[in-house]
């Protein structure tokens, strides 16, 4: 009986679950339009700007996909974290480290043959990442330390090393108007997939999303993973090793960011410079966010966002907007997301009818599926 | 005489002088941390109220041509960042620090996207007052002059432990703060509580922000913040949920700031970044070494991040 319930129950959330985040994406470019209209541009003309920036031919769409690469593995550092119910903002301090070592690693293997000298690029920066955002777990673990605010703090002091390793111990004396290291060696270059001038890197971003769905959702350890992430202290009391999952997910999360820095460094800038922290860190958080930290869903939310990163150049060009009406509408995007939260099971349509035994209307969404589509909300228990 | 003829007693003297400029945002967005989370909740995005409030205290100093309107408008962009965030974090299943991240993000972006055109003109300045003009030093001169919001800032830290401990509406606040179920039923409103702190302390970060765009750096840019409003949560954690030793926790991230430059005054060059890091590094070790895994910490109200009773 309740075995039929629930799955008579599904397609009615399933379809909750698709048209509340689509609902509030359009809520928010409505809400975007308005600003956009109160600052004396047309709103119409600037959604199509950013259609045609981020999708609306080849070239766009390649753009796109070039910016969704290091979304996708960054975007997992704030994902995996929270499966287990911690929410870590460290993406952009990871990224930035991973990009440095890998960086400097490709420039000391100057005569090392290709496949050689991208596998250590690629492993110093997930070794890096991963072990810069182990420490944020560690110091959560063991300490108690909030890791919202450690990943926040951390971001700083690895952009603090960047610049300081920039300007003086490994800096390039020719970059003089953006401070870098050397180039890294051109056989060391991440190539392009064939037909286009989208680098290797999508590729890793690809895996790396399924890898994390399929580890998440089909392992022993995904598994202990999500129980901690449901209930810590009974995942304590059936004996699993809170300590060692905890560790474990966060090299993980860090090593995709420090992976993701490693493609900046490799297939875009060729050396390491303030230009690694442009974009990616907060935008990749608003995409976990957004895709209700399912590894999966980072993929299609990456590449939407990517197309909107993608269009800042274009509304700066053609419509002259300011360059932060990108991060405007990531913010608007951000929030109208969050709030859509707690519309969940309170709009009567999407709502099952439920037998008469229950008066109660259903507030809450079906046990099963807040199990496996959305992670438990951590509660930032600052004092504990 | 020029600062360098001072020697070794510039450092002191620019740590001073650091100490005095610097501190007064740590403080204002400390206290209103404060306030907040004595509440019970938590505002992660007191950058973002700081941003817009430094762009919108400027764009309103050059417009009406005083500073002190500029600063009020700031107070007010505060405010209405402050409504968003305590409507967000009252609906269900909606969590505070994920909103704080997003107020961050939209606080910071509407501040430049609004701020684009500020960036060329000049807004007068909030005046200051010379507490050094004794001295015939120019190094002691600049160093002791004092922002009237200092003092505003320690008028409102004593105020506000008062308003903690001897005041009704202070012992509501710490009454919703400390058990919402409670407050509840001795019949005030946990939400309004809330919001009203949560929208008072964004207003203390929105001044915040004048402070910076009208007397020190004293313009601007979009890189104005150094990150004071990111620190206010691990500022409060370190003064253990109390106003007056927010104020001397602000002092000291204030010091600590204005060591990078002393150093530099005296040509210690080659790690200014690694100096400009210090807040941070010290707020990492002071949470690392003051908060526990097993105890709450002390002074810490005792719903703090926890989810809504009743949702």
């Amino acid at each position: 009986m309740r075995m039929l319930r629930s799955s008579h129950l599904r397609w009615r959330s399933r379809l909750e679950s698709l048209c509340i985040p689509v609902g509030a994406l359009l809520v928010a470019l409505l809400l975007f339009g308005g600003l956009c209209a109160l600052e004396g541009y047309n709103p119409l003309s600037v959604y199509g700007a950013i259609y045609q920036a981020a999708f609306g031919s080849r070239f766009a769409w390649q753009n796109t996909l070039l910016r969704a690469a290091p979304l996708m593995l960054s975007a997992l550092c704030t994902v995996l974290p929270a499966r287990l119910g911690l929410i870590v903002i460290g993406n952009e301090g990871a990224l930035v480290l991973g990009g440095l070592l890998a960086a400097i690693t490709g420039i000391q293997l100057a005569a090392a043959p290709t496949s050689l000298g991208l596998l250590a690029m690629a492993l110093a920066g997930v070794i890096a990442g991963g072990l810069w955002i182990m420490v944020i777990g560690a110091l959560r673990h063991f300490r108690g330390v909030n890791e919202t605010i450690s990943s926040l703090l951390m971001n700083y002091l690895a952009i603090a090393f960047l610049s300081h390793m920039v300007e003086g111990p490994w800096r390039d004396p020719s970059s003089l108007n953006q401070p870098s290291t050397f180039l890294i060696p051109d056989a060391l270059r991440l190539g392009n997939l064939p037909p286009s001038r989208v680098h290797y890197g999508l590729l890793y971003g690809l895996a790396a999303c399924a890898i994390a769905h399929l580890l998440i959702q089909r392992t022993t350890f995904g598994f202990a993973v999500r129980t901690v992430g449901g209930n810590r202290r009974a995942a304590r009391m059936v004996g699993l090793a809170t300590g060692k999952l905890t560790l474990a997910i966060c090299f993980l999360a860090g090593s995709c960011a420090g992976l993701a820095g490693m493609v900046e460094v490799a297939a875009v800038h060729g050396r390491a410079n303030g230009a690694l922290h442009a974009n990616y860190g907060y935008s990749s958080i608003l995409v976990a966010f957004v895709a209700k930290q399912n590894s999966l869903t980072v993929i299609l939310v990456a590449i939407l966002l990517g197309g909107i990163l993608a269009s800042g150049s274009l509304l700066q060009r053609a419509l002259e907007m300011p360059d932060a009406t990108v991060m405007v509408l990531q913010g608007l995007i951000f929030l109208v997301i969050l709030y859509s939260e707690s519309l969940y099971g309170q709009i009567p349509w999407f709502r099952e009818p439920r037998p008469s035994d229950d008066p109660s209307p259903a507030v809450h969404p079906p046990v099963l599926a807040s199990a496996t589509v959305t992670p438990p909300s951590p509660s930032g228990d600052l004092h504990r | 005489m020029t600062p360098d003829s001072l020697g070794w007693w510039g450092i002191p003297l620019a740590i001073l002088g650091g100490l005095l400029r610097g501190s007064v945002p740590f403080l204002f967005v400390s206290l209103g941390e404060c306030l907040t989370e004595k509440s019970g909740k938590i505002n992660l995005g007191l950058e973002g109220s700081l941003l817009l409030g430094a762009v919108t205290g400027y764009a309103l100093s050059f417009h009406s041509g005083s500073p002190w309107v500029g600063v009020l408008g700031a107070g007010g962009a505060g405010l209405g960042l402050g409504a968003i965030h305590a409507w967000l974090v009252q609906q269900r299943r909606v969590n505070d620090i994920s909103v704080g991240i997003a107020m961050m993000i939209f606080g910071g972006g509407l501040a430049n996207y609004l701020g684009k055109p500020y960036i060329q003109p000049i807004a007068p300045q909030l005046p200051a007052l010379h507490w050094g003009d004794w001295s015939d030093l120019p190094a002691v001169q600049s160093a002791l002059r004092v922002s009237p919001l200092l003092l505003i800032g320690i008028a409102i830290a004593v105020s506000l432990q008062w308003f903690f401990k001897a005041t009704r509406w202070g012992l509501i606040v710490r009454a919703v703060g400390e058990s919402p179920t409670a407050a509840k039923a001795m019949g005030f409103s946990v939400a309004r509580t809330q919001t009203a702190c949560i929208m008072v302390g964004a207003g203390m970060a929105g001044i915040a922000g004048a402070y910076l765009s009208l007397y020190f750096p004293g313009s601007w840019n979009e890189n104005i913040s150094s990150g004071q409003g990111l620190l206010a949560v691990a500022l409060v954690i370190f003064a253990r949920w109390n106003p007056i030793q927010c104020l001397w926790a602000a002092l000291l991230f204030g010091g600590t700031q204005g060591l990078g430059p002393a150093l530099q005054s005296v040509g210690i060059e080659g790690y200014y970044y690694v100096f400009n890091a210090m807040p941070y590094l010290l707020t990492l070790v002071i949470m690392v070494a003051t908060c526990s895994p097993v105890r709450s910490s002390v002074g810490a109200p005792a719903s703090l991040g926890q989810p809504r009773p009743d949702a």
